[in-house]
């Protein structure tokens, strides 16, 4: 067993939160450079010079990327061989995101009951914690503040085991094509294939912390990522959705075993400002 | 060619800008999203006045991350304006001339536009950090207990936007879209 302190978590959280969103990282800064390369739309290429020099400002002066700091999502993998001492992990999480956000000067933008009231929490919890157990003696954070115009165009569909490979694809590019100019577009496109109905959720999820544009290890999945992402690049959408090019920087799939009735299928897409930080305790 | 532009915005400006002109906007403007809006629209349909004269005035949607100490604002990029059009429409026929947010419109709010000479213009999303330095001035004059969505006095100064729904019934996204889109 190894001792990990909740403080050590709480101060980890909070720190990755504050660099998430005021630095972007080094893979999306040049996924946006060969964005601004590669668009033929001069206004597209535009908005791409002002997202990178807004990165710059953001990096220097700790004013956040974006205003919308987001929601607080934190992916934990857990090392069954840890001991947590000196208070419970997910009280230890929701004080980290509750410092790092009053801290950094930090949106607060949750609210308590969605469908009526929406009376802020003042201090940006709950967060989104999910936990999976693993081999070892280490804690991974994962700290995604997740904004909620791109949020809001997210997917699902449990598709007929008829529709196939092809079903998937038109989905996918449809809900792209019909998010518009809405997401913060370049976007990054997570699909989530197989499982069940939550299961494809969080693979899409997952898939947007891969490395921009890095593709999935097995290659028939790597193909299908390749042309989804180039049929998405033939929208016109582009830059900020005033038309264009590179209306994608990468599209990311996760695959997972399904039910022989079922075929789920989910996209959630992630701003150009793809905001993520992991540490590992 | 960027053009620059005074607000609040004249019927003469209003005329002379079209959908995809790149525009520098500089005066006075006011924030608002969600929540201001849907208390804006309830006061009218209770024959309340607006906490502000919106004739002839632009509505910024967008809600601020919290200023540093000596900075008049945080971070301060647009929000997703699809959600205000079920409040737009009653505030242009109220006398709102502009708004500014990122995202497309609803027809009801395109419509509304054209009817009563009102535009629509995009700021640049997730660009919060580089639009807060054209905000020289925030004040708080409405609202105050919604927090980073209390309505806003701003005085900017060079604001970047472009035109994307000009009083002719012109729209950049479609525009832009087909010109780029490859069947």
């Amino acid at each position: 067993m190894r001792d990990i302190k909740a403080q050590e978590i709480t101060k980890t959280v909070s720190r990755l939160f504050q660099e998430a969103n005021f630095c972007l990282a080094s893979d999306v800064m040049a996924s946006l450079k060969q964005a601004r390369e590669a668009e033929e739309s001069p206004v597209g290429r535009e908005v791409l010079d002002r997202i990178l020099e807004n990165a710059e400002i953001s990096a220097r002066e700790k004013i956040p990327l974006c205003q919308d700091t987001g929601t607080a999502v934190v992916l934990l993998e857990l090392g069954q061989e840890v001991h947590i001492t000196g208070g419970d992990l997910y009280t230890a999480v929701n004080e980290g995101v509750r410092q790092g956000y009053d801290e950094g000067y930090l949106r607060k933008s949750m609210v308590r009951q969605p469908y009526s009231a929406r009376a802020n929490t003042k201090d940006n919890t709950p967060a989104i914690i999910y936990t999976d157990i693993v081999p070892g003696d280490k804690l991974k954070i994962s700290a995604i503040p997740k904004g909620g115009g791109a949020e809001n165009m997210a997917r699902l569909a449990m598709l007929r085991p008829s529709q196939g490979r092809q079903g998937v694809i038109d989905f996918v590019v449809n809900a792209v094509d019909e998010a518009g100019s809405n997401p913060c577009p370049p976007v990054i496109v997570g699909v989530g294939i197989g499982g069940t109905v939550e299961k494809t959720v969080m693979l899409a999820k997952r898939a947007l912390l891969r490395k921009v544009g890095e593709p999935n290890p097995d290659a028939e999945v790597a193909e299908l990522e390749k042309e989804i992402l180039q049929r998405v690049n033939c929208l016109g959408i582009g830059p900020m959705g005033y038309g264009g090019r590179i209306t994608a920087l990468a599209v990311h799939a996760e695959v997972f075993p399904a039910h022989i009735a079922s075929l789920p299928v989910a996209v959630n897409l992630q701003c150009h400002s793809a905001r993520h930080k992991e540490a590992i305790l | 060619m960027v053009k620059k532009v005074m607000l609040p915005l004249t019927d003469e400006t209003l005329e002379s800008l079209k959908a995809g002109d790149n525009i520098l906007l500089t005066g006075t403007m006011y924030a608002g999203r969600d929540t201001a809006h849907k208390r804006m629209v309830e006061a009218l349909e209770q024959g309340k006045t607006l906490p502000f004269d919106i004739k002839g005035q632009a509505i910024y949607f967008m809600g601020p991350s919290p200023a540093r100490p000596g900075q008049p604002i945080g971070s301060a990029g647009p929000t997703t304006s699809g959600r205000m059009d079920s409040y737009s429409p009653r505030l242009i026929a109220e006398g709102l001339k502009g708004m500014i947010g990122k995202g497309m419109r609803s027809q009801e709010v395109k419509d509304a536009m054209q009817k009563y000479k009102a535009v629509y213009l995009a700021a640049i999303g997730g660009a919060g950090a580089l639009i807060s330095k054209t905000i020289k001035k925030s004040e708080v004059i409405a609202y105050e207990e919604l927090g980073a969505e209390a309505i806003r006095r701003l005085e900017v100064e060079d604001f970047p936007v472009m035109v994307v729904n000009d009083i002719y019934g012109g729209d950049l996204y479609q525009e832009g879209k087909a010109r780029y889109r490859v069947d």
